[in-house]
């Protein structure tokens, strides 16, 4: 079979897979809806909260960012892991503890306020649209590079899955399908990365063969040679730090308690039986994910490699098909600035921004014209980072069949975290917005029957910005963790480590921990993104970072107004103890 | 399994299990300040602080500090959460409040 035939029977498999699964597992109550009915298996759990947490940035991005970040990239990875510490240290087992449905739900009960509660319900929707919009493109992208769709289609047909076992199954689907959706893309992911591992360092476990020397009798260690060629180029160096230590740290850090902060990624610890179950599915989750997320920065290096020596000093007449491909995507780019025809690679931007191609007129040498105009250096190839997991199987001559796995995995990916996005924002909506705080009287049918149409609104929105990409989805993944880490994540844990925090302390420390971040984003990126370097930031720390710093202010100005308002009620206090033992979980239930 | 018979219903039995409760709330603090210095250690301080200073080791391939921020310290975060649940059981039936 063609490599266009198998990857149509790898993405139709697997969709018929999760339309399954979805139909085996329709529910008919709200608890079975929001918390799959609270008895997941801490192993199975694990491996939904991999599959939900992630996402097409993940799989896709990553390895790429890695790639042209070198050390810097390893914000990435610590962020994105350290965070389960937190979680399962913190979080986890308490909030099952509390055994009730959503996140806003616990911000709302432990502050006794309906207020506290809405602005947690602002605070996870604002969070989670974010995500979902690059989800909804992510699956698009995928769909048009393999399946020869074009990308509005793609999001469409992404929507109905996502539609099927979202709407139907509710966690409960949702969780079943992120176990298939784990298995399919972390075989995608590990798969192509032993083939190249092996070819490049002889090494099949790619997280050995990072540190290995390189199969081509030459005697160096890959990030020897990698560090070498870079500066050669005029690159910094790999393994060097480039971005300042401070500035690797808050964003290190802002990711982390992001992370810990994420409502999508919480609930999942909501559906195992017992607290201590939360505590040992933690661990599972990030056994799960640290399979990825090792192997990631192996891959990034192999990419980087392999790009080089495919593209570099190569005549464009004899370059891999495969950069033709992602050429017509917009994806590669070549200018031609000293007319030898042959491609020079270097550091520096070849030319400024994104490629501008003039329609489909070519070049000298058969290349798509670009009509930017170019820069002073010598770099003449333009490169979208996003292609280096993508392509990098086919860069790598593997077989048809891995290209497949790679086209499903990459949908599994984004599929996954997209239907547990969806279930935090109907849930929130039709149990905290509509059953706890304006429609106590509704029943429990009439509850669920809300929160399915919530979701079908949401999967609507998402499809929209997936469709309509406002042009900061990129930009604005900074606000996810930021956010998230300044408002939702010193709530909980304040909730949960003082009895003496109070309503007024939390509702303000939220807000300004939300305000802090969300202006600080805005002013530096969108209204003065002139003035985003360095020299400006507060402390030195860049928006990505700037979360940590929104963390204190939300616990500073929390216990300030603290000090001056009526103190928590005794049986908030009863509640709070109650919390911290593990004994008596038992299910979640509705007051 | 817990030692003292569970007799809530009694005063000074009530004061007892609150005095309980308030030692389990201690020991588990304790063992996640360790846990949580551990966590910091591998992470900000050997991935990031101290890595220009490991940078000069070389551990296999890789350059320590480099290989604590994009390998190692996800490894240890690993044992972190697997200890701490191990270790939670047996405070949680030394005080009798397991699930």
């Amino acid at each position: 079979m063609d490599t266009q035939t198998l990857i149509y029977f790898f993405v139709g498999a697997s969709f018929a897979l999760y339309i399954g699964i979805a139909i085996w597992s329709r529910v008919e109550s709200t608890k079975e809806f929001y918390i799959a009915g609270g008895g997941i298996h801490p192993v199975v759990n694990g491996m939904a909260t991999a599959a939900d947490w992630m996402s097409a940035a993940s799989f896709i991005s990553m390895a790429g960012l890695i790639a042209f970040l070198g050390y810097d990239g390893s914000v990435y990875l610590m962020g994105w892991t350290g965070g389960y510490v937190l979680l399962a240290l913190l979080l986890a087992p308490y909030l099952r503890k509390f055994g009730k449905f959503t996140v806003p739900d616990f911000i709302g009960e432990r502050y006794y306020s309906d207020t506290a509660r809405l602005v947690a319900v602002v605070c996870l929707i604002f969070i989670s649209f974010t995500y979902v919009a690059g989800q909804m493109r992510g699956v698009g992208i995928v769909f048009s590079r393999f399946l020869e769709v074009d990308i509005d289609m793609g999001v469409i047909i992404g929507m109905t899955i996502v539609f099927f076992y979202a709407v139907l199954g509710g966690m409960k689907g949702i969780t079943y399908t992120q176990v298939a959706q784990y298995c399919v893309l972390i075989f995608a992911y590990t798969v192509p990365a032993i083939f190249i591992s092996m070819l490049i360092t002889g090494n099949p476990v790619p997280q050995l063969g990072l540190g290995s020397e390189l199969a081509d009798g030459s005697g160096m260690y890959v990030l020897e040679k990698l560090d070498a060629v870079l500066v050669d180029l005029g690159f910094n160096a790999y393994t060097e730090r480039t971005k300042s230590m401070v500035d690797i740290f808050a964003i290190t850090a802002a990711l982390m308690l992001g992370t810990a902060g994420l409502p999508h990624v919480i609930v999942r610890f909501f559906t195992v039986p017992k607290a201590s179950d939360a505590r040992t599915s933690a661990g599972w989750a990030l056994v799960f994910i640290a399979i990825l997320y090792t192997t990631a920065p192996a891959v990034g290096a192999f990419a980087r490699i392999n790009f080089i020596d495919s593209v570099n000093n190569t005549p464009y007449s004899a370059v891999a098909e495969v950069y033709k491909n992602y050429e017509d995507l917009g994806l590669v780019a070549w200018k031609d600035k000293n007319g030898d025809g042959v491609i020079q690679y270097s550091a520096g931007a070849p030319f400024a921004g994104k490629p501008d191609f003039d329609g489909e007129k070519r070049g000298a040498s058969g290349e798509r014209t670009v009509t930017n105009a170019p820069t002073e250096n010598a770099n003449e190839a333009y490169v979208d980072r996003d292609i280096m997991v993508l392509a990098n199987p086919e860069i790598a001559g593997l077989p048809g069949w891995v290209v497949a796995l790679v086209a499903a995995g990459s949908l599994a990916a984004a599929l996954s975290t997209a239907a547990g996005l969806l279930l935090v924002i109907s849930s929130s909506i039709s149990h905290d917005v509509m059953k706890k705080t304006f429609m106590p009287n509704i029943s429990d049918a009439q509850e669920l029957r809300a929160a399915r149409l919530a979701a079908i609104v949401a999967i609507l929105i998402a499809g929209y910005f997936g469709i309509n990409p406002p042009g900061f989805v990129a930009q604005v993944v900074a606000f996810a963790f930021g956010l998230a880490a300044a408002s939702l994540f010193p709530a909980i844990i304040m909730g949960i480590f003082t009895k003496s925090m109070n309503k007024e302390g939390a509702v303000v420390g939220m807000l300004a921990g939300l305000v802090f971040t969300f202006s600080y984003i805005v002013y530096f990126k969108f209204v003065s993104p002139e003035l985003n370097v360095a020299d400006n930031w507060l402390f030195g720390i860049s928006p990505e970072g700037i979360g940590f710093v929104g963390m204190f202010v939300n616990i500073g100005l929390a216990f300030f107004v603290k000090r001056f308002t009526t103190s928590t009620p005794q049986d908030v206090q009863d509640l709070v103890e109650t919390i911290r033992v593990p004994s008596g979980t038992g299910g979640a239930h509705i007051h | 399994m817990s030692e003292q018979p569970e007799q809530p219903d009694q005063p000074e039995n009530a004061e007892a299990a609150r005095g309980r409760a308030k030692a389990y709330w201690r020991a588990n603090l304790k063992l996640l300040g360790k846990l949580l210095a551990v966590w910091f250690v591998v992470s900000f301080g050997f991935g990031i602080l101290l890595q220009p200073f490991l940078d000069q080791f070389q551990f296999f391939g890789f350059k320590l500090g480099f290989w604590f921020a994009q390998q190692g310290s996800i490894y240890v975060f690993i044992v972190l959460i697997f200890v701490y649940s191990y270790r939670m059981k047996k405070i949680d039936r030394e005080f009798g409040v397991e699930d």
